[in-house]
C-alpha cells in the first residue's frame, strides 16, 4: 500500500468513508434481491434507555438465518468511541461492517482534525452511512442502528433512532430496533420513569430483552446453561463501560425468580 | 533559441539539500527518547494549536519539524495510510516500518523530481510490547531513512542538542528523567524554556489500545519542578 495522495479538489478531508470510496474499497451493491436466493444472517433486538446519569444500551446475542439459529454469541452493541455506542439490527454482515466503518470514521476524524466530533456530528455521520446503504437495503440487506452517547457539552445522555433511509430521530426516553423491538419497547414503556437509577434502568432493560425473547423466536434469551447473556453497557461521563457476565447472571437469576413469583409458583 | 545552462548533477543536489536544510534550521527542534514505560516526544513549540507531534495509530506517533504545512500534509497521509491498512487487513498489521518506508519513498521522489524539496524532517515512532520492540524511524528531507536507537533529535542544531542528549539521557530511565533530559538538551546551557513553549506527548506501553497521550502542562511542570526548565546539569 502506498501513501494516499490527492489533488486538492479531490481530497476527502477527515472523512474516512469518502477515503474508502476514493480508494475503491467500498463493497459492491447487489443488483437484485439477495434474500430471495440466499438465507441472510440477521441480528435482532437492541434497546437503549436514557436515565439521569447517561444511557444504558443492550442487545441480545442471537443471530438467525431463516428459521435456524446461526450464532448464539454474536454481539450487536459496540463502543463507537470513548463516549458513545452503537447497536445494530438487520443483516448481520453489512451491519458489522457498518459499525467498523463508523468506529474508524470517528477515530479518523479525531486524528486528522486533532479534535473529536460533537455528539450531534457523530449521529449525523451514522445517518449518512445508513442513507448510503439504502441501495443494499433495497436488495434485502437492511441495517437499522441505534446510536447513543454522553454529550460532554451538555452533560447528558442522548439517543438517536434511525430508519433504513437514514432518517435520524432523537429520542428522549428510550429507543429500540430489530424483530423483538415491539415487545421490548412495551416493557420499557411500562416500567420507565424519568428518575430511574442506573441499576434500575439495567434491570428494566434486561427484563425487556427477556420478554422479547419470550415472544420473538429470533431474539435470544439469557442462556444460563452456556453462560451467554446480552451485551449491556452504560455510557456516562466516564465513558462506555460494558457489564460483566457475573453481574448479568446474578441480575437474571433475580429476574427469573421474580417472574416465577409473579406466576404464583405454578408451572 | 536559448539552451539552458548546464548545471552539474552534484551541484543541483547540493543546492537542493542546502535549501532544505536552511528551511529546517529556521524552525525549532524536537527530541524523542525511550523511557521504561514508553516513548517520550518533546518539541519546542510556542503554538498550542499547530502541533508538531501527533497520533498516527494505536501504537504509532508522528513528529515533524520544519515547514508546518509540509509535515502536516505528510501526517495526514500517514493517518490515511494507517487507517486504510487497518481497515483492509487488521489493526495488528499496521506497523511503523512500512509507514516509514512509504514516507522515505515519497520524500525521495519529491527531492529528486519536484521543483523544490520538502523542508521537513520527520519521525515515526512505534511503541513495542517490551522495550526491545520500541522503534524510532528518522526520515530526512531527501528520503534518507535512519533507524535510531534510544533517542533521536530532529531539526536545526541537531548536533549540539544530540551531544547534550547523549550526556543526559539514561537507558531505561523514568518518564521524569527522560523529560528532564529532553528539555535540558533542547534548551541548552544558556537558555530557559517555559512550559508553554514545549509540546510533550508519550506513547504509553501499558496504556489503553490507543497508546498516544498528550502530557498536560501541569504534569510537565510537576516533573520539571518549576515553571521554567533551567535545569542545571
Amino acid at each position: 500500500m502506498t501513501l494516499p495522495s490527492f489533488r486538492h479538489s479531490e481530497d476527502p478531508g477527515p472523512d474516512f468513508a469518502a477515503l474508502v470510496r476514493r480508494m475503491g474499497l467500498s463493497p459492491v451493491v447487489p443488483d437484485s434481491p439477495v434474500d430471495a436466493r440466499l438465507t441472510i444472517t440477521h441480528g435482532t433486538t437492541c434497546v437503549a434507555v436514557r436515565y439521569p446519569g447517561g444511557v444504558v444500551m443492550a442487545g441480545d446475542r442471537r443471530a438467525t438465518s431463516g428459521n435456524f439459529i446461526s450464532h448464539r454469541t454474536i454481539e450487536k452493541v459496540f463502543p463507537a468511541d470513548r463516549h458513545s455506542g452503537v447497536a445494530i439490527a438487520g443483516a448481520a454482515g453489512p451491519a458489522i461492517e457498518m459499525v467498523r466503518l463508523f468506529q474508524l470514521q470517528l477515530e479518523h476524524y479525531e486524528k486528522v482534525e486533532g479534535a473529536p466530533l460533537s455528539l450531534e456530528g457523530k449521529a449525523n455521520q451514522l445517518s449518512q452511512m445508513v442513507r448510503n446503504h439504502l441501495p443494499a437495503a433495497m436488495q434485502g440487506l437492511a441495517v437499522v442502528p441505534i446510536f447513543a452517547g454522553f454529550d460532554t457539552a451538555r452533560s447528558a445522555g442522548r439517543l438517536f433512532q434511525y430508519d433504513v433511509t437514514g432518517g435520524r430521530y432523537e429520542e428522549f426516553d428510550h429507543a429500540s430496533t430489530g424483530s423483538g423491538q415491539m415487545h421490548a419497547s412495551t416493557v420499557i414503556k411500562m416500567g420507565w420513569r424519568g428518575t430511574l437509577s442506573a441499576d434500575e434502568t439495567i434491570d428494566l432493560v434486561l427484563r425487556a430483552l427477556y420478554e422479547a425473547s419470550d415472544e420473538d423466536s429470533a431474539t435470544g434469551g439469557p442462556d444460563l446453561l452456556r453462560g451467554i447473556f446480552p451485551v449491556v453497557a452504560t455510557i456516562t461521563s466516564s465513558g462506555f463501560e460494558r457489564l460483566d457476565d457475573e453481574d448479568l447472571e446474578a441480575r437474571y437469576l433475580s429476574i427469573l425468580g421474580q417472574v416465577a413469583t409473579e406466576r404464583g409458583g405454578s408451572r | 533559441m536559448t539552451a539552458p545552462f548546464y548545471v552539474a548533477p552534484e551541484q543541483m543536489m547540493q543546492d537542493r539539500a542546502d535549501y532544505a536544510r536552511k528551511g529546517i534550521a529556521r524552525g525549532r527542534a524536537m527530541v524523542a527518547c525511550t523511557y521504561d514505560q514508553g516513548i517520550l516526544l518533546c518539541a519546542e513549540n510556542p503554538s498550542r494549536m499547530l502541533r508538531k507531534i501527533s497520533e498516527i495509530y494505536d501504537r504509532i506517533a508522528f513528529a515533524g519539524v520544519g515547514k508546518y504545512n509540509e509535515f502536516d500534509q505528510l501526517r495526514i497521509a500517514g493517518v490515511r495510510h494507517a487507517d486504510l491498512k487497518g481497515f483492509s487487513f487488521s489493526r495488528e498489521d499496521v506497523d511503523a516500518r512500512s509507514l516509514a518506508n512509504q514516507y522515505a519513498q515519497m520524500l525521495g521522489q519529491v527531492f529528486t523530481h519536484e521543483m523544490k524539496p520538502m523542508e521537513v524532517e520527520i519521525l515515526v515512532a512505534e511503541i513495542g510490547h517490551d522495550s526491545a520492540g520500541d522503534q524510532l524511524f528518522h526520515i530526512l528531507y531527501d528520503g534518507t531513512l535512519v533507524d535510531e536507537t534510544g533517542w533521536c533529535v530532529l531539526g536545526g542544531e541537531a548536533d549540539a542538542i544530540g551531544s547534550r542528549m547523549k550526556e543526559q539521557w539514561v537507558e531505561g530511565g523514568t518518564f521524569g528523567e527522560a523529560l528532564q533530559a529532553a528539555v535540558g538538551a533542547l534548551a541548552g546551557p544558556d537558555r530557559t524554556l517555559v512550559v508553554s513553549e514545549i509540546e510533550v506527548a508519550v506513547l504509553d506501553r501499558e496504556g489503553p489500545r490507543r497508546a498516544f497521550r498528550r502530557v498536560e502542562d501541569e504534569d510537565v511542570t510537576s516533573v520539571l519542578g518549576s515553571n521554567d526548565t533551567n535545569i542545571d546539569t
